[in-house]
């Protein structure tokens, strides 16, 4: 007999309960008459110190504390996708049902429709040696997504029933298993994983493979790979959320999770609206057929912000195990790192740089690893990407966030204020940003885009540099003392900004473009370029040419060429060659 | 019964500690007795077993360890809402101070609110019309969005907030469903009373709650004072489905008394001694911006902060900035030249833009007109930091025209009189006008059907005529040069 244990301290998210050898870390709590949901964050024999993911207000010393036996975990079954949950998995279009607009505390909800009939089809029978990771049953869950039932990891055995394939509830039994033990274990629709846990794989996987998302200054410049991470770091206003948005609508991955940490509510209900009006290319359903949103908006309880990009990557996870590519958007990591130092604080830890916990690097290590390709235990590949956002104090990239996301990220695309300003967007500075996929991607590229397509790069990569080392001299004395062929490098190099990597995401041809429009898109450029390199090495004079309007067309040609004709690009290089060569004619 | 408890163990800036106190519960209310009679009040932020942290409201001036009676509420920090605080004065905690007696409640509910779900908001489409050519063009107010003015001292912002006030046509058939919030967080005695007056003057006094908290008011209370006002807001709006329009001034002081109030409890201090947890405090201000389904009413907030030595990286506008939808932010040396409002249209934006304007709500051409209104300026800036090196005269031809464009921008299109109200096409075909002084070709933001329609060929024969008020500002101008 155990004596009750009850609240002992309250400080914010913070409460301690004294003398008590119940719990154990990271173990799920409900604290209190309203059951409000915490978790077991520090024991020493004295107390126990739990953080709660909800407002404390009201509590008091005396009120009782239940431990559940578990880490905190999420549920994992049908009726995921297409879903919006808080930072612990709760619905909340089933908390709106229950408390209206406003979240009332302790509303405990399911995360999934427990009452949902699912059509099951099983894959296994009586008799059939199961071990971890394989599939036994599978349910369309959306009309895109086939959702495949897994052994939980850990679990093992021969088929002993098996139900007839039909419809089923979240928690009915439809496979019985015996382990090697003897001992019969259940699976039903269902399964819980703790959150702070990566779940297994068989094999981790190069990533060679691009995660196209059709903005051209990514999959053309600093290319990500499918089981990637990346980490998109700007001030405010310099547009990351956009770029988030434009990633999760339009990559190329199976699945998305994107997950909104201590941001604003405005945005996600945008998304909401968006992600349901919005058609997928691919699969001509709506983009919400593929999405799971978690939104733990700035105003929700800290600690669950904390939390929520683990339930966002423990999603993708059980995904990725079912065969699929999943990207997760994490919008914002700093806010989440905020959320840290917070708890941190109330802790009264010692602090590192910035107030920030000392353990701050490793916790963001310990997130960007679980990102990759794998074999998962079922034998099918899928992947885990993982995108996130970094809002720095102050716009100042060696603030504590950025600088430790950037050792643990292999792409960085640095958003640029000035870049904004201008309304550059995607604001992404082509001279700071970089990414350490090239080399694995590459032949990648070579063998769908053909060699000619490295080859661009690396010219549109010179030009831009050389530009912005020309420009030093630009802003001294100005551009007009510059001979005719740096000025026509500096030409060009404006064409490559606001004609290739400038790109409109309100524009319905140009917020999406193919691979092979990218490459036409550089070639135009640089024929031009290289043609009129030769006319000025004839002495012709660069005004001459700059006359023709020809860069003016470079710089529309992502409107006026339709991504579905891609032919019009040779006529667009006839155009420029008979342009050009009236000039020379006019010169003989 | 109830207890009463005798003296104190400790005292602490505004905090006093209790010991052996039973059944207190978090965030409870507090009254404090003092032996002479007066009443403080007070709120539960600590709790370890019986020993309790108590943050005093009016100070702990004048507290000793036994002068006091302390005796719990058993109820956290409410305020009584009912339709007839439209046009009263609170204190910055709650309480009326205009002499007109306590409000008969309706409701009460607990200042700290509780946070909207995201699901049940509705994305902000509405736009506000303020009469102001920048904010209407290039950083449209959405109804529903938090959209602050980031200022520094001595600037006009207090004019700019008004002039949004007056000139707001914020709800449109139903004209009488409006109301407006004021918060005034240690701020002036002068300043308070110029807003009460333009509120006056405007004829919207009685549409207006008041919650003023000023500089030499105890800054427990400004803790406080926007939750109260925001309180207000939401009762307002979603209860009595009024659109609101929330002003509050000045956040810096507001997060200063939070620095304050976290130093004396010990706290360890983030970023320029502020603390950790200023981001998630503010947020859960802004946040309670927006609108949900099922009630017709909004909350719009224009938050003012001026910003220590203009500095926009300074903890308050940048944590600001990463919460709120945008921003209008104020410049000095436009200011010094003599415009207003002085917005800085470059660093300026309104994120709810994008979906609020255009073919329905403004003009199909506003997008597209405002972002090659942005490219040319920050052209100009280009130009401009080129000038002040080679010289004017030395500048390439094209250079030359964005200089010229840029004067004209500020002279005519920044530059408005505080009591000019525009419509949103004059503040567009003046943008077009300007546009129209530059080369067509580099007008590379826009498409030619734009372009055909509304550029204008021979720049040379365009007029700028000035609008009443900025006629003065320009005319001026011209006499200095």
């Amino acid at each position: 007999m155990t004596e009750k244990d009850v609240i002992f301290g309250i400080n914010g998210p913070v409460v301690t309960v004294k003398n008590t050898r119940t719990f154990s870390m990271m173990e799920m709590v409900y604290v209190g008459e309203a059951r409000l949901v915490g978790e077991v964050i520090g024991i020493s024999s004295r107390l126990t110190t739990i953080q709660v993911y909800e407002e404390t207000t009201g509590l008091k010393p005396g009120d009782p504390v239940y431990g559940t036996g578990a880490p905190m975990n999420v549920l994992l079954g049908p009726g995921i996708i297409d879903n919006i949950f808080d930072g612990i998995e709760r619905s909340l279009k089933a908390i709106e049902e229950m408390s209206g607009s406003f979240i009332a505390r302790g509303s405990s909800v399911s995360a999934l429709d427990e009452t949902r009939y699912w059509n099951v089809h099983m894959k296994v029978k009586v008799g059939d040696r199961l071990s971890e990771g394989m599939i036994y049953a599978v349910c369309p869950e959306t009309a895109i997504i086939e959702h495949r039932f897994l052994v939980p990891p850990g679990l093992s055995g021969t088929v002993v029933s098996v139900e007839q394939n039909g419809k089923y509830k979240l928690h009915d039994t439809i496979v019985t298993l015996r382990d090697d033990k003897g001992e019969e274990h259940a699976l039903t629709l269902c399964q819980k994983w703790p959150i702070r846990q990566a779940r297994p794989i068989q094999k981790r996987l190069k990533g060679d493979i691009p995660l196209i998302t059709g903005q051209r200054v990514i999959d053309t410049l600093f290319p990500i790979s499918k089981g990637g991470t990346a980490a998109i770091p700007g001030g405010f206003g310099t547009g990351k959320t956009m770029t988030q948005h434009q990633l999760a609508k339009w990559c190329d991955a199976d699945i998305i999770v994107y997950v909104g940490c201590g941001e604003r509510g405005n945005e996600m209900s945008q998304v909401l609206d968006e992600f349901s009006e919005l058609i997928d290319p691919k699969s001509g359903r709506p983009m919400t057929d593929r999405t799971v949103l978690i939104a733990n908006t700035s105003n929700m309880p800290v600690a669950a912000r904390e939390a929520s990009i683990y339930t966002g990557l423990t999603l993708a996870e059980y995904y990725r195990d079912m065969g699929y590519h999943v990207a997760i958007m994490a919008d914002s990591t700093s806010r989440w790192a905020e959320a840290l130092r917070e708890i941190s604080g109330r802790l009264e830890e010692m602090p590192a740089e910035e107030g920030f916990p000392a353990y701050l690097p490793s916790r963001l290590s310990e997130f960007y690893e679980r990102a990759g390709r794998a074999d998962t235990l079922s034998g099918a590949e899928g992947s885990v990407t993982i995108i996130g956002a970094v809002s720095p104090q102050g716009s100042d990239f060696s603030e504590p966030v950025t600088q430790n996301t950037k050792r643990f990220t292999r792409c960085f695309w640095a958003l640029d204020k000035s870049l904004a300003y201008a309304r550059h967007y995607p604001a992404i500075n082509w001279m700071d940003s970089y990414s350490e996929y090239f080399t694995d991607l590459d032949p990648w590229y070579r063998e769908h885009l053909g060699s000619e397509f490295l080859l661009f790069r690396s010219r549109i990569t010179a030009l831009l540099h050389e530009e912005s080392a020309l420009m030093e001299i630009v802003k001294l004395i100005g551009s007009d003392v510059l001979p005719d062929e740096q000025k026509l490098v500096i030409e060009t190099a404006k064409a490559i900004r606001v004609g290739f990597l400038q790109q409109n995401a309100f524009h319905p041809d140009d917020t999406f473009v193919p691979m092979e429009k990218q490459k036409l898109m550089m070639k135009a450029i640089l024929h031009l370029h290289n043609k009129a390199k030769r006319v000025i090495a004839r002495a012709i004079p660069i005004s001459r040419i700059m006359e023709l309007g020809l860069f003016e067309k470079l710089a529309k040609m992502k409107y006026d060429i339709p991504n579905s004709q891609p032919e019009l690009f040779d006529r667009l290089i006839e155009e420029m060659d008979t342009a050009l060569a009236s000039l020379t004619v006019q010169e003989d | 019964m109830v207890l009463d408890y005798v003296g104190v163990q400790e005292i602490n800036g505004s905090l006093i500690v209790l010991d052996g106190v039973k059944n207190a519960s978090n965030e409870e209310m507090v009254d404090i007795r003092l032996e002479n009679g007066t009443m403080r009040h007070g709120r539960i932020v600590q709790i370890e077993g019986e020993k309790i942290v108590v943050q005093v409201f009016e100070g702990t001036k004048s507290i000793s360890l036994d002068n006091t009676r302390t005796r719990l509420k058993c109820r956290p920090m409410e305020m009584a809402l009912s339709p007839e605080i439209m046009g009263r004065v609170f204190s910055g905690s709650g309480r009326p101070i205009d002499g007109f007696g306590e409000v008969y409640p309706v409701k009460k509910a607990n200042i700290n609110g509780t946070p909207m779900n995201p699901v049940s908001r509705i994305y902000p489409r509405n736009y506000i019309n303020t009469g102001i050519s920048t904010i209407d063009t290039l950083m449209t107010l959405i109804r529903g969005q938090k959209l602050p003015i980031f200022s520094g001292s001595g600037m006009k912002h207090n004019e700019l907030a008004v002039q949004i006030v007056r000139q707001a046509r914020i709800s449109d058939s139903e004209d009488n469903k409006f109301g407006i919030v004021f918060a005034a967080m240690g701020v002036k005695n002068d300043v308070a009373d110029y807003f009460r007056r333009s509120f006056d003057e405007s004829g919207v006094l009685s549409r207006v709650v008041m919650f003023l908290n000023l500089a030499n008011d105890p800054i427990i209370e400004r803790t406080l004072t926007p939750r109260c006002a925001l309180t207000a807001a939401e009762y307002l709006a979603f209860e009595c489905d009024m659109h609101v329009l929330v002003i509050m001034t000045d956040m810096t002081s507001y997060a200063e008394a939070l620095r304050e109030f976290s130093s004396s409890k010990g706290e360890i201090p983030g970023r320029k001694g502020f603390p950790g947890y200023l981001y998630s405090d503010l947020a859960s201000l802004y946040e309670r911006a927006g609108m949900i389904k099922g009630s017709k009413g909004s909350v719009t907030q224009i938050p003012i902060l001026t910003m220590p030595n203009d500095d926009i990286t300074h903890p308050v506008p940048d944590l600001t900035g990463y919460i709120t939808e945008g921003q209008i932010v104020l410049d000095r040396s436009l200011e010094g030249a003599g415009f207003y409002p002085p917005v800085s249209v470059l660093p300026s934006l309104s994120r709810l833009m994008k979906d609020g304007i255009g073919e329905g709500y403004t003009r199909s051409d506003h997008q597209a007109l405002a972002n090659q209104l942005f490219a040319a300026y920050a052209r100009v800036q280009d130009a401009r930091s080129l000038a002040s090196v080679i010289g004017e005269e030395e500048l390439a031809p094209v250079d030359k025209k964005y200089i010229a464009f840029g004067k004209l921008f500020e002279q005519y299109f920044v530059n408005q009189g505080f009591t000019e109200n525009r419509t949103i096409e004059e503040s567009l075909d003046l943008g077009w006008k300007l546009l129209s002084t530059l080369p067509r070709t580099e007008l590379d933001r826009v498409d030619d059907v734009l372009l055909d329609k509304f550029y204008i060929e021979n720049a040379d024969e365009i007029v700028f005529e000035s609008f009443s008020g900025a006629e003065k500002t320009g005319d001026e101008e011209d006499g200095e040069e």
